[in-house]
């Protein structure tokens, strides 16, 4: 079967070298035989890559161990769930999984793109092939392709990562991946409209549910990833400011910003210049992560192992972005805006105030990920950039876009008054207000708590009032009650109230955020019966009582798990299992160092976080670590909602034909068509 | 089986097959292993002991005061560990049980902090012994200021000459009309800023 993979590598590798040449010169020539020709090959492309994802599963499920990267990633006793998911667990797979899902979405785009956008389709072929053939020449030319065979045949495989023996691992890093990889689409329609002169908004019509599938897919990647590393690590956190979580980050926030302004050019003909940048910066970010992943330039836990690929990586992001960025250059003159700007306070204004912070946001996580880099460069000396720093700039940047979050929907188009300004914010600054002084008087006192605390109010206080209205106005105009208006509300205009519950999931997902300002934990050395006592910043006192030790063996593993018994203010909430897992083969030899197994009870105020870390002179005295983590299932929840928005934003259908086209944009004349 | 008189047992002969396979499958280590699972409840077993300590990971010492003073835990927060797990010392001692590095870090700073010295001077202690980079945060001098300072103050600038752009646009932009064309809508003010509500609220 790795025959079979390694010559649908070649074979998807030629077609794509072909589509990318077919499909720019079928464009640029508007010849329909190469252009047709294009297509053609990124559907071909697509099926013999899956053909070699075929191969790769084949092996791993007969456990060809001769197959250099079977044997790397699993054993025979690991799992059939995570047996699956080592098709991305390395370098090598993960390289030929990025490569198929672009060509399968390249295929979708080509397939569902409405026939109206036919002239851009041979730029958008041409463009999928040559990144898929990019990452597929990886692969062939970098010594990293997942079908090398050993020189011997081991009795059995590694085994994978125990901490990647995880359901949140099993779907993390798809999610994120197709969050990266999706974003190729956008990306390939906007240099098809640079070089077709095509700039009207119709190109972003075509893009639209692409650029939402993205930032969805980023923001679920992102949000299992957080998931992942809080129940699997045993840290007791979620975020680390580490330079892969960095990396994801970055095309998260250029998407939003993107996703915001993308608004103001289909309403007033406005910011095209600024979108086509944040499209192109958004898809070399993606790569750029890719890069940060796979060189090991910056030192990561997440990262894979170094190896030349990062030099292939850096190579495609310095030409991709020069090619890109020249060409964007040259149609400048074709980007003008068709209106300007009426007043300062209006919604344009502060979309772009939030399009500041957000490209702000993401060039001081850029610049922190990479300043260890720089002073090398410049002073010769390493230094380490941790989460002291990334907190330090970064919070305050935070709170100033919640609180842009809640004023953007208060300000109407084009210019506001005064009156209309005193109305609108007038309930909203009240609920902010009305919160932080119940916290206040609830005796918190940190600042930055208090603040994300008092702003998160106020935009719930705007998202409230914004539904509270429009569903008033359906009650009075359609005599709908309450709950149908909402609902129809809902339905007839997804963009807009699927993006305000986008902004309350943002909400909570800050004010989850600000409750680790109160995380609370202390290390123990128990022997059965004996207790150790941790007070919650709720006031109430938790009492954790070691029961006894227990070894039994599992699947692919030997635990050691401890019994404790919780008990809050006295009273039992119940029992938490914490664990040592030893991974061994199928023949029982070690396999991985020893690693720990969290126990969580996660409630809605707190979460109890207890963490084996081992025994004393192989005894039943334990240690153990407790943790009180606040308001941690509120960042899970928020994430859902988020999540639930995005989905109700990008659902098809909804609203009247003229409000549809009312979303769609408008035919933009392109200023400056007569001098072509 | 039967106790005798004497102390011996007497054994049927199938029991004593019994007993000899139990004890021959004991030997192997898969039916040791399921054998095995069984709890080791408090008060049962002699001193409490593991069955298999070595599957519970390196062995540890018991918990000191030191381990959680908040004085101690601040100082190894800000001290990257070495092991290269990008971890200040703190978490990863309380993390990433078979590290060795950040339990030796973590004595230091004890030792240290027993000989009477600052937190500052403890971080001070680690820079001279490992260089700048032993920090989780480059210290506030130097180059370093420009990693601090340089996002925000690049926000700052892009924020004033936005707002300056935006000033210049909306000043070229022609006046909100109050000149009344023969098609345009007449209306009290009041009446005009509720129609832009309306189409305010109406708009996407």
């Amino acid at each position: 079967m790795t025959v079979l993979g390694s010559t649908g590598l070649w074979l998807a590798f030629l077609l794509g070298v072909w589509g990318a040449l077919a499909g720019i010169v079928g464009g640029l020539t508007a010849r329909p035989d190469l252009a047709r020709s294009a297509r053609h090959a990124v559907f071909a492309m697509c099926g013999a890559l899956l053909v070699a994802v075929f191969s790769l599963e084949w092996a791993l499920f007969h456990h060809d161990f001769n197959v250099e990267y079977v044997a790397a990633y699993t054993s025979r006793n690991l799992p059939i769930f995570y047996t699956w998911s080592a098709l991305y667990a390395g370098q090598k797979g993960s390289l030929l999984f990025w490569a198929t899902v672009l060509s399968v979405f390249g295929s979708l785009a080509l397939v569902l793109t409405p026939r109206h956008h036919r002239e851009l389709l041979p730029y958008v072929a041409g463009v999928v092939s040559a990144v898929a053939a990019f990452f597929i020449s990886v692969m062939l030319f970098g010594h990293a392709s997942p079908f090398e065979r050993l020189a011997y045949t081991p009795l059995d495989g590694n085994g994978l990562n125990p901490q990647l023996q995880n359901p949140g691992m099993v779907f993390h890093p798809p999610m994120l991946y197709l969050g990266y990889i999706s974003i190729t689409i956008p990306f390939a329609f906007a240099i098809a409209a640079l070089l077709s002169k095509k700039l009207d908004t119709d190109w972003l019509v075509a893009i639209r549910k692409w650029t939402l599938l993205s930032w969805l897919f980023l923001s679920i990647g992102i949000c299992l990833g957080m998931w992942w590393a809080y129940v699997e690590l045993g840290w007791g956190g979620y975020w680390a400011w580490d330079p892969v979580e960095n990396a994801s980050l970055l095309p998260w926030l250029t998407m939003t910003a993107f996703l915001h302004s993308v608004m103001i050019q289909e309403k007033r003909g406005m910011l095209k210049k600024w979108n086509l940048a944040l499209i192109i910066g958004s898809w070399l970010l993606s790569i750029f992560g890719t890069f940060i992943t796979r060189s090991g330039v910056i030192s990561s836990v997440h990262s894979f192992t170094q190896s030349n690929v990062g030099y292939f990586f850096l190579g495609f992001l310095i030409v991709a972005g020069i090619l890109s960025f020249t060409l964007y250059a040259i149609r400048l003159p074709l980007l003008e805006a068709e209106t300007r700007l009426e007043s300062m306070v209006s919604r344009e204004a502060s979309f772009l105030f939030n399009n500041l912070l957000l490209i702000g946001i993401a060039f001081s996580v850029l610049w922190g990920t990479l300043f260890p880099i720089l002073s090398e460069l410049v002073k010769g000396t390493k230094i380490t950039v941790g989460p002291p720093f990334f907190n330090q700039v970064n919070i305050p940047l935070g709170l100033a876009l919640l609180a842009l979050t809640g004023i953007g929907p208060l300000i109407a188009w084009r210019r506001a008054s005064v009156p209309n300004l005193k109305r609108q914010f007038a309930v909203p600054v009240t609920v902010g207000a009305f919160a932080t002084l119940i916290v206040l008087v609830a005796g918190m006192r940190d600042f930055y708590a208090l603040v994300a605390i008092g702003l998160g109010a106020f935009v719930l206080g705007t998202v409230t009032q914004e539904f509270t209205r429009g569903a008033r106005a359906r009650h009075r105009q359609y005599g709908e009650g309450y709950a149908l208006a909402l609902g129809r509300l809902l339905a007839r205009n997804r963009r807009r109230y699927g993006g305000y519950i986008v902004h309350t999931g943002i909400v909570i997902l800050f004010v989850a955020f600000a409750g680790m300002a109160f995380k609370t934990e202390t290390e123990a050395t128990l022997r059965p019966g004996e207790s150790a006592s941790l007070r919650s910043p709720y006031g109430s006192t938790y009492m954790f009582t070691s029961l006894g030790l227990s070894q039994y063996d599992a699947l692919n593993r030997q635990v050691t798990a401890a019994a404790v018994e919780v008990r809050r203010d006295g009273k039992k909430i119940g029992i938490l299992t914490p664990e040592k897992r030893q991974h061994v083969d199928a023949l029982g030899r070690p396999t991985f160092q020893p690693s720990t197994e969290p126990s969580i009870m996660s409630l809605l105020r707190e979460d109890l976080y207890v963490v084996l870390g081992g025994v004393v002179n192989g005894t039943e005295q334990a240690v153990f670590r407790f943790t009180i983590n606040p308001l941690v299932w509120w960042v899970w929840y928020g994430g859902l909602i988020v999540a639930l928005g995005g989905l109700i934003v990008m659902w098809p259908g909804g609203g009247s034909p003229a409000v549809r086209r009312a979303q769609a944009g408008y035919a933009v004349r392109l200023v400056g068509e007569e001098k072509e | 089986m039967r106790r005798r008189n004497d102390g011996t047992t007497e054994c049927e002969r199938r029991e004593f097959l019994g007993l000899a396979v139990a004890g021959l499958l004991s030997l192997v280590p898969s039916f040791r292993h399921s054998v095995a699972v069984q709890d080791t409840l408090p008060g049962t077993g002699p001193s409490g002991r593991l069955w298999d300590p070595v599957r519970a990971g390196r062995p540890l010492d018991p918990v000191t005061a030191a381990d959680n003073d908040a004085a101690i835990q601040a100082i190894e927060k800000q001290i990257h560990c070495t092991c290269g797990c990008n971890l200040d010392v703190y978490t990863c001692r309380t993390t990433d049980f078979t590290c060795a590095v950040s339990p030796a870090m973590h004595a230091r700073v004890v030792a240290l902090a027993k000989q009477g010295k600052t937190g500052e001077q403890i971080l001070e202690q680690f820079v001279r012994d490992n260089g700048v980079a032993i920090l989780m945060a480059p210290p506030k001098r130097g180059f370093n200021l420009a990693g601090y300072f340089v996002p925000s103050l690049v926000i700052v600038v892009a924020g004033a000459i936005l707002t300056l752009v935006l000033r210049r646009w909306a000043r070229a932009a022609p006046p909100p009309s109050t000149s009344r064309s023969p098609s345009a809508p007449t209306g009290t003010p009041e009446e005009l800023e509720r129609l832009r509500r309306e189409l305010d609220r109406l708009s996407v």
